[in-house]
């Protein structure tokens, strides 16, 4: 019997009713190197709630991934967590040890990652991969009952009932990356986070697997976090924005008001730039990062780049500020709140 | 105008206590590669200062007294009872050369005749390696087909029978007999090292700015090879010194000249063991097992020097 | 009429199927053709998703494998016959932009290596300050500067920073073409717009036409003036980019743009794709249009003999479909 429509434990709702699905508070991660630590997630906070998918996006080297592995407490040493709170359906993931994180991992956070159908184990057929993970974090299931709950994850993805006795070589990439999501929601956590889940797919591919992500939410009401630096995509998939920079979140926005109203002047960049099949345009031209992560400049870190630069800008870091309902962003320009600490 | 709402930012968690890494991460101070390089340049500071301090005429017959246990050791041989003295400090042997200065006559030879060997072979093995890989062809058939049949050949058996044919045995020769079976190994490695590199981006690079195949092969790749090329040195140099070293002790190397491997022979020959003179077998076993050792450890070192995944950077 | 600068007769190139690897036959590129004119300079988009041949195509035209059956000519003379001087030509006039902006530097030597290659190698006929002088003009286009970059190791620089100083390299030898394979695919949002300018710039300054390959439809749309589209191994479509993007023909090429995802979050992809088989796996040369598995518009027709490119629209616009037969 699958633990469909079951939350395993009490969600937490924040000030609106919401249910609040995972709670970021104040996330530093470091990386250290002998040169100085590189500040690779400088205390960002955020929600996810039941139901919405949140794409978070920025280029590379702000820090979405390693943000990503800090929340499934995988960052790679020589990084480490320094502070900071997180909380996925009220219950804390930080400080458990190796073995409680085994156990919740899979039930309650899974993961898609980059190129997740080179994951695959060759050796293996398909369905043994999946009954894998089912009876490690489930305990032994019925054979029967195994194949029929396998089969319902096959046709929730859109695999044909052949895959069943399929090794991962005979599947094309987009059915092996399918066979990832299957093996995600497997479980049926509440979160799951795919990483750039569809870069190493060709374009009609990319669609029919964005798709049937996009089904698997509408049926099982799980929440996902899209990381990708594809604009178009993001504009396709996702209810809500997270745009980072340098390590901090500069925008939190809904999908429409970050496409048609960028507050922030990093967004707005990042939105003009975008190359459309739709319109042609002059590109425009910017310059990357600007700084050495290991030495943020004193102030917002965009300060190098930004076309609005203010003197309060260099000195202390803005506070995120809702401008609109559920519009959030972190500039001077909209209003003078100074970032605690 | 809406109204302007800050987040609260909950002091909740305290931070993890932070343990600083270890800022001496340089990859060139790796442990097993400083004490095998340690070692190595023991052996070879004995070579080199030892006779500044000891005179290697005693490693000459007939130089000591016989049958000399080391310093501090009373021992009975052939039924007389021999005591250590300071004069030899590590013993003398049944033909009157001193045990110290046989050590330290004998280990650079021991080294040379094994890095001469490994340096052909491995000379040897990048140029037929390099062109078997680059060009391909009928080129790669010869060279690996030569190679693959060399290595089948029982080298042992076939170095035995040449050096008994060839009674006057220099050093250099043996070094040039032994190569005759170090080359196959590194050629088949290159070739396989070529075969990847030959993909590389910068590869096709050098090609659109019209470099000619040979500098390709010089400066473009065997410059990548370096590392993998000083570890497999190191197996190479070990097994050649084992291979002179096998055919000195079955009294095969060169007689004028008081290698290790030479003394082992007559000391199996003497039957030193038997009659209790275990310091004549000994300290050759003990500075050629330096040697090995001090070489292993130097291609582990390089291997994880290399190869950062290896160190196993902790957290 | 002038010789076109670079034409490309029916080139085909199949790997494997040798005498004794029945069944391990890939055709690659199948009957290819393109020309691109000694003037005006333009840039042609070669677009294909993975296993369409895009990259074989490259490989060919700079040298690195030779085609099965067909002719690459440049300037009139076969490619692959060049010896001496006019090989040495061809390289200095035929230059590459490649996607992996690491992957193209020789960690051993410092970044300046790839400019000392060239000057050594393809007699250029510089004096050792002309040469310096040169080095510096084409990285002030990229917007470096020569002391930023030249003498650090290649890890030492960022992935675009690199990425430029190659952009700057194929500019400093003002060549006639440039075979630009996936250059902005691993380059970040902001870097991208810098080098498709470069890219514009040296087309209209200096009259370097491009072979612009890639598999990202956008970006092909904002700079390419021709656009051939190749769907394993063939080419399904061709013609102007504005043409081809606006207007396609082809039941693959529809298919392909309508599932390039709009960056605008009112413009949905519509309806889930329908009745369309998964991309099939790689198989040996059949007869017949390759895109028959996953076609809408599939007949029997279409698996007797790959249809010829059909004139479609104007402007010479083609497409390799039955329904287009008159």
């Amino acid at each position: 019997m699958s633990t469909q429509g079951t939350t395993l434990y009490p969600a937490s709702t924040d000030r609106n009713g919401r249910e609040v699905v995972l709670d970021v508070r104040n996330l530093r991660i470091h990386y250290e190197t002998p040169k100085g630590d590189v500040i690779a997630v400088n205390g960002i906070s955020f929600q996810v709630y039941k139901g919405e998918i949140v794409g978070l996006v920025g280029e590379s080297g702000c820090g979405k991934t390693t943000a990503a592995m800090g929340i499934l407490q995988l960052v790679p040493s020589p990084g480490r967590i320094l502070g900071g709170e997180i909380l996925i359906n009220g219950r804390s993931w930080l400080g458990l040890s190796e073995k409680e994180l085994r156990e919740r991992r899979w039930r309650e956070l899974a993961l898609i990652p980059q190129g997740a159908m080179n994951s695959l184990n060759p050796v293996m057929r398909v369905r043994e991969q999946i009954a894998d993970a089912i009876v490690t974090h489930e305990g032994y299931q019925p054979k029967d009952q195994l194949k029929k709950r396998i089969l319902d994850l096959f046709a929730l993805v859109g695999l044909p009932p052949r895959v069943y006795d399929l090794y991962p070589h005979e599947l094309s990439g987009g059915m092996k990356q399918r066979a990832c999501i299957a093996m995600a929601i497997a479980l049926n956590p509440p979160l799951i986070i795919a990483d750039e889940p569809t870069s190493a797919l060709d374009v009609v591919v990319q669609r029919v697997v964005a798709q049937t992500l996009l089904d698997v939410k509408e049926r099982l009401g799980v929440s996902m976090i899209m990381i990708g630096h594809d604009m178009g995509l993001q504009a396709q998939m996702v209810d809500r924005i997270i745009v980072m920079y340098a390590g901090n979140i500069v925008e939190v926005t809904p999908v429409e008001p970050a496409f048609y109203n960028p507050l922030h002047p990093y967004t707005q960049l990042l939105i003009s730039s975008i190359p459309s099949i739709k319109e042609r345009k002059p590109l425009k031209i910017t310059s990357g990062l600007t700084h050495d992560l290991r030495n943020p400049p004193p102030g917002c870190s965009f300060q190098f780049r930004c076309p609005h630069v203010m003197d309060i800008c260099k000195r202390v870091p803005p506070a995120m500020i809702e401008r609109e309902p559920d519009h959030w962003v972190a500039c001077y320009l909209y209003g003078k709140e100074e970032k605690e600490d | 105008m809406t109204e302007s709402q800050v987040v609260q930012m909950p002091g909740a968690a305290t931070p993890k206590p932070v343990r600083k890494i270890n800022r001496w991460d340089n990859p060139w101070l790796n442990s097993k590669f400083l004490v095998g390089s340690g070692m190595v340049l023991f052996i070879v500071l004995l070579g080199v200062v030892g006779p500044l301090f000891w005179d290697t005429r005693l490693a000459r017959v007939g130089s000591a007294e016989l049958n000399l246990p080391p310093m501090g050791f009373t021992v009975e041989v052939d039924g007389i009872k021999y005591v250590g003295t300071p004069k030899h400090p590590l013993g003398t042997e049944s033909n009157g050369r001193d045990m110290l200065a046989l050590i330290i006559t004998g280990a650079p030879m021991s080294l040379q005749v094994g890095v001469m060997a490994a340096l052909i072979g491995m000379g040897v093995g990048i140029v037929l390696g390099s062109a078997a890989g680059y060009l391909g062809g009928w080129v790669d058939n010869i060279i690996r087909t030569v190679a693959d049949s060399v290595i089948t050949i029982p080298a042992l058996a076939v170095l035995i029978t040449i050096s008994a044919y060839v009674r006057q045995i220099e050093l250099s020769t043996m070094a040039l007999i032994l190569s005759l079976f170090a080359w196959p190994a590194p050629t088949r490695f290159v070739r396989a090292q070529v075969l990847t590199l030959r993909e590389r981006g910068y590869v096709r690079m050098a090609q659109l700015s019209g470099v000619p195949p040979l500098e390709i092969m010089l400066k473009e790749m065997v410059p990548n090879m370096l590392p993998w090329i000083a570890a497999s040195l190191s197996g190479n140099i070990t097994g050649a010194i084992l291979a002179a070293s096998s055919l000195e002790a079955l009294g095969l190397g060169p007689t004028r000249i008081p290698t290790l491997g030479m003394t082992i022979y007559y000391a199996i020959r003497a039957v030193a063991m038997l009659r209790g003179m275990w310091w004549w077998l000994g300290f050759p076993i003990l500075t050629l097992t330096i040697i090995f050792v001090g070489f292993f450890l130097i291609a582990t070192g390089l291997d994880e020097i290399a190869n950062p995944r290896l160190r196993g950077v902790k957290s | 009429m002038a010789t076109p600068l670079l034409e490309i007769r029916n080139a085909t190139k199949i790997y494997g199927g040798g005498f004794l690897q029945r069944g391990n036959r890939i055709v690659a590129l199948q009957n290819f053709s393109m020309t691109i004119p000694g003037q005006p300079a333009v840039i042609t988009t070669v677009a294909g998703e993975s296993g369409s041949g895009k990259t074989t195509l490259a490989n060919a035209i700079l040298g690195f494998i030779s085609l099965t059956s067909g002719q690459i000519l440049y300037k009139g003379q076969d490619i692959s016959t060049l010896k001496g001087r006019d090989a040495t030509m061809y390289r200095r006039e035929v230059q590459a932009i490649f996607q992996d902006p690491y992957e193209v530097y020789n960690p051993f030597y410092r970044v300046k290596h790839i400019y000392d290659m060239v000057i050594s190698h393809l007699n250029l006929g510089y004096t050792k300050e002309q040469a310096r002088e040169l080095i510096e003009q084409s990285l002030r286009v990229v917007g470096l500067r020569g002391e930023e970059v030249l003498e650090k190791y290649p890890h030492q620089l960022s992935g675009g920073q690199r990425q430029r100083v190659m952009v700057a390299r194929a500019y400093m030898m003002n060549p006639k073409l440039i075979v630009a394979d996936e250059p902005v695919s691993a380059v970040d949002a902001s870097l991208r717009a810098m080098i498709l300018d470069v890219m514009l710039k040296l087309r209209d300054e200096l009259g370097v036409s491009f072979i612009y390959i890639t598999h990202d439809l956008s970006t092909a749309y904002q700079i390419g003036d021709n656009i051939f589209v190749l769907y394993q191994g063939s080419i399904a479509e061709c013609g102007r980019t504005v043409d081809v993007i606006e207007r396609p023909h082809h039941p693959y090429v529809q298919m392909l743009i309508a599932s390039v995802p709009v960056p605008d979050p009112k413009v949905k992809w519509g309806t889930l794709l329908e009745g369309v088989a998964d991309e099939t796996m790689r198989y040996k040369v059949e007869s017949g249009c390759r895109f028959y598995p996953r076609c809408p518009h599939r007949m029997d027709r279409c698996l007797e003999a790959m249809p010829p490119l059909y004139p479609v629209g104007d402007h010479g616009q083609q497409a390799a479909c039955y329904l287009f037969e008159k």
